[in-house]
């Protein structure tokens, strides 16, 4: 565990950074530390390898004093990703990757070895090993700088920014790249980020700390976005946050309607009998089960749909693996009203309205327990911060 | 009589192609000049160039340092050298290096600035140390420029290693001081065309070098 006591940076012209801070950074999970520029995350990251020394106050990493090794020892034992990469431009990629290993002494042969077996790990493809990095796009020069990081598998990793300058699809790709990475190696993450959303996908706990180096909050996301502990933590969150917090609730709990689901090749009698009251529309699905659109039951011909004529279902969203976010982000943009939920292999598991969506999130909210529990150490400081306030 | 007849004229006359004070051996001088004076002001600007340009110290004091020794006539110091110290190779040396030392300080100062500082912060943020981020991740991103740097200056004394031929010294000079005291055209167009030659040439090693030690990736990439 990385634990940041009281610690406060303050520089020769009297600026302070970071004012008093103190942080349990959970071992094998992704903490994220998050604020608008000049709250003193990323001086807060750079202390933790003492590329910034501190102030006031220790730093240790299980239970032993930063301070008590020497400092390039300490950064060798940790991972660090910058934002723009910070790739060797003379260096091939492998040698990139390859250079911690090198700077603890590995064999040229097994130092590369270790980098082709990264290259893989996150992502890149093999033809790129003797590439340069301006041969590389954004993207890809970002998973290097994340190889590199992990190539002697230390148990830390500090990222400061590391996927703010590509591109929003590339960022997304990136960061669910991360996600699988992590659940494969379980590392010690501090991540920086003055994006609340990357904060809140990435965390699995999130500090979010306001300008002046203070912390406002430190909690898992889903607490973050229930109860935001004061104006300047609900007002960095954003608007929508109601909506954002849906994305922790599973749709697990919908009850889906199967009744007015017709394939293509329905008969007069079949479709007359799925029309009940309660659904004025049928969906259509194909011979494989999969939804066409939506239709009147007064619209469709028996035996041979004219698909044309449907009016779109739009995105599915997946039975028990989306979250109540997604179905009734489907809802919404549904024609009908209606979402349609599908199974695995994207055949229609059944239809629900935006009404029971409704009903399924005030159901999540009565039993939610993310307020309450959360993760382990979170509950005191929530707790501290509480009768502080 | 034109240039070209007087080109043609000395190095078609057998008599410079041998003896002192042939074509051979005043080459082999000039260049001995050029390498000694050039090895020297590198000497004195690489290492200072390099420890002030990685810790982005003192950057003022040496363009003032390199502006002074830009403004001394080279000329105007080799006589007073050679009044100081007397004949010899010394009071020639020490106009060219100060003459040298200016744009390869400066250049490698300014190339090592001019460093993206990222990959630098990585660097040091992998815990490599300060010798390990100037000689493995600054200098070969500087080079190409340090090279230019090391270029201009081996062109500046090339030409101007000629000066030791004032004070008695040889080298290509020779033909020039001589030529024009004898008045013999042809001796001096010839010196000043081996002197030009011997500039190219010294572009095209600085070219081969280059392709020699830079890495492709920032050959490419700049």
């Amino acid at each position: 565990m990385i634990r940041i006591d009281s610690v406060t940076k303050r520089y020769p012209d009297g600026t302070v950074a970071v004012d008093r801070l103190s942080l349990e950074i959970p071992d094998r999970a992704i903490t994220v530390l998050v604020g608008p520029s000049g709250c003193g995350k990323t001086t807060t990251l750079r202390m933790i390898n003492r590329m910034v020394e501190p102030s006031e106050g220790t730093i240790s990493i299980d239970g032993r004093d930063t301070r008590q090794q020497p400092v390039n020892t300490l950064r060798r034992s940790m991972g660090y990703v910058i934002q723009n990469a910070g790739l060797f431009q003379h260096r091939t990629i492998v040698d990139n990757i390859a250079t911690v290993p090198r700077l603890l002494g590995w064999s040229k042969d097994r130092a590369r070895a270790r980098a082709r077996e990264l290259m893989e790990r996150v992502g890149l493809d093999a033809s790129l090993a003797r590439r340069y990095p301006y041969q590389l796009s954004g993207g890809q020069q970002q998973r290097v700088g994340v190889a590199r990081a992990l190539a002697s598998d230390p148990p830390v990793l500090l990222m400061d920014e590391p996927f703010s300058a590509v591109d929003p699809v590339v960022r997304k790709g990136l960061q669910d790249e991360l996600l699988r990475i992590q659940d494969e190696l379980g590392k010690t993450i501090v991540f920086v980020t003055h994006d609340i959303d990357e904060a809140v996908k990435l965390g699995t706990m999130v500090a979010v700390l306001r300008t002046g180096g203070r912390l406002a909050q430190f909690a898992p996301p889903a607490e973050l976005l229930t109860n935001p502990a004061d104006a300047f933590v609900e007002d960095f969150l954003g608007a929508d946050r109601g909506i954002r917090r849906l994305s922790f609730f599973s749709s697990a709990g919908l009850e889906l309607l199967t009744a007015p689901i017709v394939a293509v090749d329905a008969s007069a009698e079949q479709i007359a009998a799925r029309a009940t009251e309660d659904v004025p529309y049928l969906l259509v699905t194909g011979l494989d089960g999969r939804p066409l659109g939506w239709s009147e039951p007064g619209a469709l011909t028996a035996g041979q749909v004219d698909t044309g004529r449907l009016l779109p279902c739009g995105r599915p969203f997946a039975a028990g693996r989306d979250s109540l976010r997604a179905a009734l982000d489907c809802a919404v943009l549904s024609p009908t009203g209606w979402a349609v939920a599908v199974d695995g292999e994207g055949r229609a598991a059944g239809v629900v309205s935006q009404a029971a969506i409704g009903e399924a999130i005030r159901g999540a909210h009565a039993n939610d327990t993310t307020g309450t529990t959360g993760f382990a150490g979170a509950p005191d400081l929530a707790a501290v911060q509480k009768a502080a306030r | 009589m034109n240039v070209l007849h007087y080109v043609n004229a000395f190095f078609s006359n057998d008599a410079y192609w041998q003896g002192y004070d042939g074509i051979p051996t005043r080459v082999s001088e000039h260049l001995g000049y050029t390498l000694e004076a050039l090895a020297l002001a590198a000497l004195i600007g690489l290492p200072v160039g390099l420890v002030t340009g990685h810790y982005g110290r003192g950057g003022n004091a040496l363009s003032l340092i390199a502006t002074a020794a830009r403004a001394l006539p080279t000329f105007g110091l080799l006589v007073l050298m050679t009044m100081l110290i007397g004949f010899g190779m010394l009071p020639v040396m020490i106009p060219l290096v100060v003459l040298a030392v200016p744009p390869i300080l400066v250049t490698t100062y300014e190339a090592m600035r001019s460093v993206d500082p990222s990959p630098v912060d990585a660097a040091r943020g992998m815990g490599m140390n300060e010798a390990g981020i100037l000689l493995r991740v600054e200098l070969p991103v500087a080079l190409p420029m340090i090279l230019g740097g090391l270029r201009s200056a081996a062109i500046q004394i090339v030409s101007t290693a000629t000066i030791a031929a004032y004070v008695s010294l040889g080298g290509l000079g020779r033909y020039i001081v001589d030529g024009l005291y004898q008045r013999d055209y042809e001796k001096v167009v010839g010196g000043a065309t081996l002197v030009a030659a011997l500039a190219l040439a010294t572009l095209a090693l600085f070219w081969a070098l280059g392709r020699l030690t830079v890495s492709a990736g920032v050959r490419r990439s700049n």
